[in-house]
């Protein structure tokens, strides 16, 4: 099986935390998709990409099962970080390597075997895009911001990684262009699964899976009916970004254009 | 009986692997646990109040714990099998990790935390070249990136190695430790087991105390600081 032939995956229910089984058939993710994973604390989130991350089979807690393209994948597809379809961008933004950007970036695409040319400019280009502090290729790892590292990430899930599949594990705590990333990733034909809180992300997904209890509660497809919702969310989220951007070039905010 | 050996740094994990094996085997399989450490260590207790099984600890004291632990398995193979146990669980303390507490007729298993850096590994690499399975910890506290270039680190300096990621205390990804140890053979002839590896000399005048600063002041094997030759002085 080759990346390449990624069409969708597949979760067949498990159960909640009180042992009943989920109330859905099957939850099909084709390339393009986007999901959010919504639900309160502790309703099993987190569990949930965690199943599809590690590919379970039955065998976590969830008892959940994630087929790609029908079938269970092969081990080494699952083991083998550099061969797996799946790229988990994580709540954690801290880069633990006391590297530049430019050498964290070269080791990644040294330990993947691939051609070097460009891909890392390539890479910090696109991080860029997600983030309103520059990040240069000479900046070191550790001393990035929570917002520049997740960027970086994310950039690099895209373009190194290259996996079809990114999880985002709440993206929208970082301070980057959550509307950016997500059209970004659209356009690489990205499945997307988001763990968030966040109004805009929830909204701009397709399917919203409501968690409750460990499992998942329900699934809704809202299509046209938020629209009304998304445009207002839009406009009032590019505000608070200006905002933020004022406010941390240590402006006075005289005014408000909030739709 | 089958037996586990568990090494690796401090604080990588080891204890809390060790968990999740008793826990994925108890009720059904007996399991005797052994630590070895140096001056202090509560695992034993920790775990036979948790579980109920019989647990031991040895403190090595003033000598290298890897050195104890080859001392004491003979005597712990016996008491394991004296308890009726299906499995024995022996982790090391392993400390300087030149050595390497790894044997024949057991599962090798080597502990590593991924927040430990990008260059451990190669630090590693005696008590990685020896093991079976090397269980990455902490995984959930990296980036993805990070987690490849680790992962491509320790199958340099051992390529044959059965890599396993994990956040060990929610033991995501442990199935395929859990497999190794069901495919694993038991300890067939307890007296013929050896080390797989030499263990590095460690007889000198600075292991019996004597505490000058200098090559000059010592016997057995010694080294000035730019001949990287080791000679022999002594009777």
């Amino acid at each position: 099986m080759q990346l390449q032939e990624i069409v969708e995956i597949t979760i067949l229910p498990g159960i909640t935390r009180d042992g009943k089984p989920e109330g859905f058939d099957r939850i099909v993710i084709s390339p393009g998709d986007t999901l959010s994973i919504v639900g309160p604390t502790g309703s099993g989130k987190s569990a949930f990409i965690s199943d599809i991350e590690m590919f379970a089979h039955h065998d976590t807690v969830t008892k959940r099962t994630i087929l790609v393209n029908g079938t269970y994948p092969p081990e080494h597809f699952i083991r083998n970080p550099a061969q797996k379809p799946v790229a988990l961008i994580t709540q954690n933004t801290k880069c633990l390597s006391d590297l530049t950007v430019q050498e964290f970036l070269g080791m990644h695409v040294r330990s993947r075997k691939m051609d070097e040319t460009g891909v890392i400019n390539r890479t910090i280009i696109l991080a860029n895009e997600f983030t309103g502090e520059k990040i240069t290729a000479s900046a070191r790892m550790t001393s990035l911001s929570g917002g520049q590292t997740r960027s970086l990430m994310i950039a690099d899930a895209i373009l190194i990684s290259d996996a079809p599949i990114v999880l985002l594990d709440e993206v929208e705590n970082a301070g980057i262009f959550k509307e950016k990333v997500i059209s970004c990733l659209k356009n690489h034909r990205k499945s997307l699964i988001f763990v968030t809180h966040d109004p805009l992300i929830s909204l701009l997904s397709g399917r919203r899976i409501v968690m409750k209890n460990g499992g998942v509660d329900r699934i809704l497809e809202p299509g046209d009916e938020e629209r009304e919702a998304i445009a207002w969310v839009t406009r009032t989220d590019e505000t608070l970004c200006q905002m933020r951007e004022m406010i941390r070039a240590g402006e006075l905010i005289r005014s408000v254009s909030c739709g | 009986m089958k037996l586990l050996i568990i090494a690796g740094p401090p604080s990588a994990g080891k204890t809390t692997v060790a968990r999740q094996i008793i826990k994925q085997y108890l009720p059904d399989t007996r399991i005797c646990y052994l630590k070895i450490d140096v001056v202090r260590a509560f695992e034993d207790i920790e775990l036979a109040e948790e579980f109920h099984i019989p647990t031991k600890k040895v403190y090595s004291g003033d000598v290298c714990p890897d050195h104890v632990g080859i001392l004491v398995l003979s005597d712990a193979i016996t008491w394991a099998e004296q308890e009726k146990a299906d499995i024995l669980i022996v982790e090391s303390a392993g400390l300087c990790l030149r050595c390497s507490p790894f044997l024949t007729q057991s599962l090798g298993i080597v502990v590593v935390s991924a927040i430990a850096g990008i260059h451990t590994p190669f630090k590693m690499s005696a008590m990685l070249g020896l093991s079976d399975i090397a269980v990455v910890t902490h995984t959930d506290l990296i980036s993805q990136a990070e987690k490849e270039v680790f992962r491509e680190r320790i199958c340099e300096v051992n390529n044959s190695l059965d890599i396993i990621e994990t956040n060990a205390i929610q033991g995501t990804g442990l199935r395929y430790l859990f497999r190794a140890i069901e495919n694993q053979e038991p300890v067939q002839d307890p007296g013929s087991i050896t080390l797989l590896g030499a263990p590095p000399l460690g007889v000198c005048t600075i292991c019996v105390g004597k505490r000058e600063i200098g090559w000059q002041n010592h016997f057995g094997m010694i080294r000035s600081l730019d001949n990287p030759d080791f000679s022999f002085r002594g009777d």
